[in-house]
């Protein structure tokens, strides 16, 4: 194998995102297995204050700069390059979130080295490095392999625990010196959600609408439901997109994590990306017509039905009990 | 306004997937296509920016099953010029692609000052994804991706771009055209358009076709095997009449202590 892997570490207002502990925990293992240096790279205006917590990595490359408050994708994939061509190294893993989108294309087209993206698993065995990512939706898995310790992997969040990955212990560091070009993509400003009516993340009890509810005239049916069983309604992106509910229903990748009591999901397929925002909810019930959608493979609970059938029902139902 | 909108078409994940008898790809037997979500959100946005700001919409997408309807439907939405790239695509993931886009926009002479490209954020068929920031590299334009909401400001030929991180926070930048910009959802939700409406732009409109010939296609690693997640945690599957499967969910409530 090669002489290392290099981890980029994500942060967004000073704080660490939990992917990137998920990876450095998922890294130590890889990099204790197949004997290599783990290398982490946190890039910011003022990198100091996420430096703890860190000492899962063998050594930590701290670059600082005023330019790196948002650093675009280009200059983060330009620093993981420099790093990598001054280390001889050219295996990485960084977070398959929002913020980090693009980091892995451009790395990998500056490297000309393959990008894997939408991993939930990757691990080291005899010799080479194997992942397994989510395609269509999170329905089909594929396995890929690399034998010459060269590729990018991108990991989908929530595929590791991030708890392997903390550390009490500072790490070494190593400061690396990196001018940033001028970018044509200028920040402004970060936006708050409007939390004014709602804040999901806070609510015991959500159900929670996907595209099976079929029509916005069927949101009523899990308003009623809300009604008598209390908490609040949710939903996943479709129908966010659609405009049936406002963006701080969203629940997932770009909405709210969300951890309630009870999760029941109606009509959501469960992609990835929605998975990733309600997984470590108490109690999940999906209601789906589709027997292979893979929010079965989450719930604790599932019901193969059209939800008209059974929402209205199950109302009636609770409105009794509680009488 | 000048703006592309890239378009592809991906296997419908509602309907059942097979894999193939090679085990590295979907048997096409039973796939249904239809246009990425995300990019007919892109579509969406192009139209939104041509009605609010002028100027011309042209979408292009590599050949595909069903493509002809997705880009008769582009015109009817607004569309001025749709193009189909001519070529066997199911073998060529993002970067191939984007090198063939990019040789289409170096071919047709696309680019100039207050040119926009504009595509899906992600695809879901891919193990690259994220086409947006490959035709970036290869056009030497910036690139952001995740975008839900795009202004134009013409004096300055900025365009000011909500981009969507987590918890809901979503980061506004500036940037100036021509650039590359990833769409996760348009403004507004996709416009139905009438059949009868798509029928008639058929009558009266074209799909210009095309080959691009491309020397030396990147196209990243290669899949060793697909599978069907391995299932080890099911649900429980609840079963029975409408009654009786609310009744036990109420029970499974109550011993949970939810009502």
């Amino acid at each position: 194998m090669g002489n290392g892997i290099i981890i980029y570490i994500e942060h967004l207002r000073g704080i660490v995102s939990d992917i990137s502990f998920e990876i450095l925990g998922a890294a130590r293992k890889i990099a204790d297995d197949a004997k290599m240096t783990l290398y982490a790279v946190v890039a910011g205006k003022k990198v100091d204050a996420l430096l703890p917590g860190l000492g899962k990595a063998d050594k930590v490359i701290t670059i600082e700069d005023d330019s790196l408050e948002m650093p675009t994708p280009r200059a983060i994939a330009d620093i993981l390059n420099a790093v990598g061509s001054a280390k001889g190294i050219s295996l990485y893993m960084i977070g398959g979130t929002n913020i980090s989108s693009g980091i892995g294309v451009i790395l990998s087209v500056k490297q000309k080295i393959p990008l894997i993206n939408l991993c939930k698993n990757i691990r080291y065995d005899d010799g080479a490095i194997i992942a397994t990512n989510q395609l269509f939706g999170g329905k089909i898995l594929s396995e890929v392999k690399i034998e010459d310790s060269k590729g990018i992997f991108c990991i989908n969040p929530g595929s590791f625990k991030s708890e392997p990955g903390k550390s009490g212990t500072f790490p070494q560091t190593e400061t690396f010196e990196f001018k940033s070009k001028e970018s044509k993509l200028k920040f402004i400003k970060i936006i708050e959600p409007d939390l004014s009516d709602v804040d999901i993340s806070k609510e015991e009890i959500l159900v929670s609408v996907g595209r099976g509810i079929g029509s916005q005239d069927n949101i009523s049916l899990a308003e009623d439901l809300v009604a008598v069983l209390g908490g609040a309604v949710s939903a996943s992106r479709p129908v966010i997109d659609q405009g049936w509910l406002p963006l701080n229903r969203q629940v997932g990748k770009s909405g709210m994590i969300v951890k309630p009591k009870l999760y029941l999901a109606l009509g959501i397929s469960g992609a990835p990306e929605h998975v990733e925002g309600m997984k470590d909810s108490s109690l999940i019930v999906a209601i789906n017509k589709d027997p292979a959608a893979p929010i079965f493979n989450f719930a604790h609970y599932g019901l193969c039905a059209e939800i008209e059938d059974i929402v209205p029902v199950l109302t009636d139902c609770i409105r009794n009990k509680k009488g | 306004m000048n703006i592309l909108v890239l378009l592809k078409m991906v296997p419908d994940v509602v309907e059942e997937l097979k894999i193939g008898d090679d085990f590295k790809s979907l048997d096409r037997d039973w796939l249904r296509f239809i246009l990425s979500e995300s990019d007919e959100h892109a579509l969406e946005q192009a139209i939104i920016l041509k009605e609010k700001y002028g100027g011309t919409v042209t979408a292009v997408a590599p050949d595909a099953p069903e493509l002809d309807d997705a880009l008769y439907s582009a015109l009817a939405k607004g569309a001025d010029r749709a193009f189909k790239i001519i070529g066997e695509w199911d073998i060529y993931r993002s970067p191939g692609l984007a090198k063939v886009f990019s040789r289409f926009i170096e071919i047709n002479n696309i680019m100039g000052e207050q040119t926009l490209i504009l595509s899906g954020s992600q695809a879901i068929d891919d193990l690259e994804g994220e086409i947006v920031y490959y035709l970036a590299e290869f056009l030497g334009l910036p690139g952001c991706c995740v975008v839900t909401s795009v202004q134009y400001n013409p004096d300055s030929n900025c365009i000011t771009l909500l981009k969507e991180f987590s918890g809901g926070l979503r980061g506004e930048f500036e940037l100036s055209l021509p650039a590359v910009i990833g769409i996760q959802a348009a403004e507004n939700p996709p416009r139905y358009i009438p059949i009868a409406k798509i029928r008639n732009i058929m009558k009266t409109q074209k799909i210009e076709e095309i080959e691009i010939p491309v020397e030396g296609i990147p196209n990243g690693l290669t899949i060793e095997k697909l599978f069907e997640p391995e299932v080890t945690d099911r649900a429980e599957i609840l079963e029975g009449t409408p009654e009786e499967v609310a009744r036990k969910l109420v029970e499974i409530f109550s011993d949970k202590g939810i009502i």
